[in-house]
């Protein structure tokens, strides 16, 4: 089979699962939806491993293979065809998504086991990963468009999985309208491309590029700067963020593959697959550069202050997504990616130990009510530790080398890109911060009630509340489910993790300075062409900056042990200390404030007034009005014959037939 | 043989049908007296079709019958469907299409 068929079969898979879990879900007993599922997805990356066997047998020149299904539009000479583009850059996004996804649909068939819409659940999961894989494999920018609306949509559904619940419910509307703002920017900038390259096909596109636009021309800026907007919406960056922290409503293994390992990065994928235009562009690169480090300072210092558990790791999401975007952005597209796959480990994984900790909490997600959690659950101890070390960038993890790698990048091009990479290195310090005041505040201190229940071989019981706003919840189809399950417990669980942990270590060594740079090598023929190609920082360099990202990253969780191990006081003493600062931080840096005095209230002002005045009494009242009250005068006349007497009505047919009698009898004589 | 006297009469009954049709009350009358209305044409056309000659007139003459039995029978399916349900037997009771 070629790569191409594989290509087709990795998206076959996903659908087919979606189909019988959504049509058979009455007949479906028990975990069975979610063994489906499952195994939909492991065949997907089945087919993700052939593809990428099929492509490291052809020659290097070769990699880049489009197959059409059939035409999906045609006007004129312009034809879009529904077609799949295998290269190495896709063949990789797929191998993430399809790998990591597995991994969170086996945790999610013992974590989601309790819920009245299980079969629901694996359905609209199936749908996402078919969609992203869509996404990921599309050949032109229709079809992109196509994966990304679905992706949009899927999102929308899981964030929203809890429908009964309100805060759920607002959370996937806020999520899908700033989703929609992205999808408009990326189809005004695939309507320029076609304006001005009559194409869109990515490969005929970039192919033009060059000889369509001059170098930062105003219109492919334009083009640029829009698909950067679709990537941030779709990334969470600023200032499209403020829906990734709302859609952690949705149940925990959905913020770990959609808002942590897969959809998130499709903005990033985005960038890295029109880098020909980004690079004729470099003013918008430039932006997206300066965009990607000013998010991941922002989210990282909102990551030190909030106190839900999901929504500190979400706020973690938005500035790793930083880096990778910076990455992408200034030309580092292996080692964007790089990390955008360690990330994807790592993240899926603290997202999955806490979603262990929050059932044993008995779905409590705030840091403030947990502690001790360490020998109650020794499982998702080690292995939240684990990722959370990745994610700090400590020495030898794989987020330690990922993320140097797009430093040292950065510090290589030099001028402007090496004060974002200084940037990122203080970013790189708040990161390990925020990871192990996480690990320290749920995991160590004195034992909470849940903690000792749990060592006493019993898993807490609450009252199902809703964590945001505390109000009392049924167990109902629509709301989280009654039961709950921990890592420790579910073999399920632990059967996802554990991998996702050995990757998180050993994920790193793909691409270690100087030794090995499979990742480069691989992804070579999508950006062999790229202006930047032959600008990689020296071992030397790179070795240096690993260096310091490690020393960094101890010092980092040298300073949260000290803040909450050493003095366990600190943290609130700073808290008053500087309350302004704790309260900017805690609330976000008021975007959401700022959203809703800007855009939400004007915008229902306006939609009130429009409701009242114009609809209500222009519209209805003048309008409607007006035109049934001239019908109702005008027709009076002939609702006055219409008497309902029978004989009246022959009487008038009568003197009608008469009446044309004597017309044509006067007329014929 | 002069067709004037055929038609007089045809003219006749087709009056005294209309006239029974917007003056009686009774649904059973008025279906009688369009029976005489349509019979009426029926006379004018076979005395046409003798004028003339031909048996076409005649031909219509019997379609126009199974016509009006057929329009008897749903005539008088509704009378009994309004004597069934006990309604007035009275067709200007029957007004309910009053626009």
């Amino acid at each position: 089979m070629s790569a191409t068929s594989y290509g087709w079969l990795v998206l076959a898979f996903p659908l087919a699962g979606t189909l019988i879990i959504a049509l058979g879900w009455r007949v479906l007993p028990g975990r069975l939806p979610g063994w489906i599922a499952t195994s939909a997805i492991f065949l997907s990356f089945l087919a993700s491993i052939g593809a990428l066997f099929d492509l490291l047998d052809r020659p290097e020149e070769e990699r880049q293979l489009v197959d059409s299904a059939w035409t999906y539009a045609a006007t004129g000479d312009f034809k879009v065809d529904l077609a799949i583009l295998v290269d190495p850059l896709s063949v990789f996004m797929c191998l993430v998504v399809s790998g990591v996804s597995f991994l969170i649909h086996l945790y999610s068939v013992a974590y989601m086991g309790g819920d009245r819409g299980y079969a629901r659940y694996f359905a609209y999961l199936n749908f996402f990963v078919f969609s992203m894989l869509l996404l990921v494999l599309a050949a032109n920018f229709v079809i992109l468009i196509i994966g990304w609306a679905f992706v949009g949509a899927a999102s929308y559904l899981l964030i929203s999985f809890w429908y009964r619940r309100q805060t759920a419910v607002r959370a996937g509307i806020k999520a899908f309208v700033i989703n929609v703002i992205g999808d408009v920017a990326l189809v005004v900038a695939a309507f320029l491309i076609l304006n001005n390259v009559s194409s869109l096909d990515f490969l005929t596109v970039f192919d033009d590029a060059g000889k369509a636009f001059a170098p930062n021309d105003g219109t492919l800026v334009a083009i640029c700067l829009l698909l950067l907007v679709g990537a941030f919406a779709k990334s969470a960056q600023l200032p499209l963020h403020t829906w990734l922290p709302d859609a952690m409503e949705g149940p925990t293994p959905v913020s770990a593959l959609i808002h942590a390992a897969t959809m998130v990065t499709a903005g990033v994928y985005l960038i890295a697959r029109t880098h020909p235009l980004f690079e004729l562009a470099p003013t918008a690169a430039d932006v997206g550069a300066i965009v990607g480090c000013a998010t991941l300072l922002f989210a990282g210092t909102v990551a030190l202050a909030v106190t839900d558990l999901k929504r500190v790791i979400a706020y973690s999401t938005i500035s790793q997504i930083g880096y990778m975007v910076m990455g992408v952005c200034i030309a580092a597209y292996g080692a964007g990616l790089f990390h955008l796959m360690t990330h994807a480990f790592f993240k899926a994984l603290l997202f999955m130990g806490a979603g262990s900790v929050i059932g044993a909490m008995a779905g409590i997600q705030d840091m403030d009510r947990m502690g001790g959690f360490k020998r109650a659950m020794p499982f998702t101890f080690v292995t939240f530790l684990v990722g959370a070390l990745a994610l700090a960038g400590f020495p030898l993890t794989a987020g330690f080398f990922s993320k140097d790698e797009i430093i040292a990048f950065g510090l290589h091009r030099g001028g402007g890109y090496a004060v974002l990479a200084v940037l990122g290195y203080l970013g790189a310090l708040l990161t390990a911060f925020y990871s192990f005041r996480m690990v320290f505040r749920v995991f160590y201190g004195d034992a909470v009630p849940e903690a000792r229940e749990l060592e006493g071989g019993h898993i807490a019981h609450g009252d199902p509340v809703n964590p945001m706003t505390g109000e009392p919840e049924d167990t109902d189809v629509g709301f989280p489910g009654p039961e709950h399950y921990v890592a420790e417990r579910e073999w399920p669980m632990k059967a996802a993790m554990g991998p996702l942990a050995l990757l998180s270590i050993v994920g790193g060594y793909l691409a270690v300075p100087g030794l090995s740079d499979v990742i480069e090598k691989f992804l070579e023929p999508t950006f062999g062409d790229s202006r930047f190609h032959d600008t990689a920082p020296t071992d030397g360099a790179e070795v240096l900056g690993l260096v310091v990202g490690g020393v960094i990253s101890i010092v980092g969780i040298g300073l949260a042990w000290w803040v909450y191990r050493r003095k366990p006081g600190t943290a609130t003493r700073l808290r008053e200390r500087f309350a302004p600062v704790h309260g900017f931080l805690v609330n976000k840096w008021y975007f959401d404030e700022l959203y809703e005095a800007m855009f939400i209230r004007p915008v229902s002002t306006i939609g009130g007034f429009s409701r009242r005045v114009i609809e209500t009494d222009f519209v209805q009242g003048t309008i409607v009005g007006g035109a049934t009250g001239a019908v109702r005068v005008g027709t009076s006349f002939a609702r006055a014959i219409q008497t309902g007497y029978l004989r009246a009505y022959a009487l008038l047919l009568l003197l009608g037939v008469a009446g044309l009698t004597l017309y044509f009898l006067i007329n014929s004589s | 043989m002069d067709i004037t006297w055929y038609l007089v009469l045809s003219a006749f009954i087709f009056a005294i049908g209309a006239a029974g049709v917007i003056s009686r009350r009774n649904p059973l009358v008025v279906l009688l007296c369009l029976e005489l209305m349509l019979n009426a044409g029926n006379l004018a056309l076979v005395a046409f079709s003798r004028m003339h000659g031909s048996e076409a007139g005649q031909v219509f003459a019997l379609i126009v019958m199974v016509i009006a039995a057929c329009e008897v029978v749903v005539g008088l399916g509704i009378i009994v469907a309004m004597y069934r349900n006990r309604l007035p037997i009275d067709i200007d009771e029957m007004s309910e299409l009053r626009g």
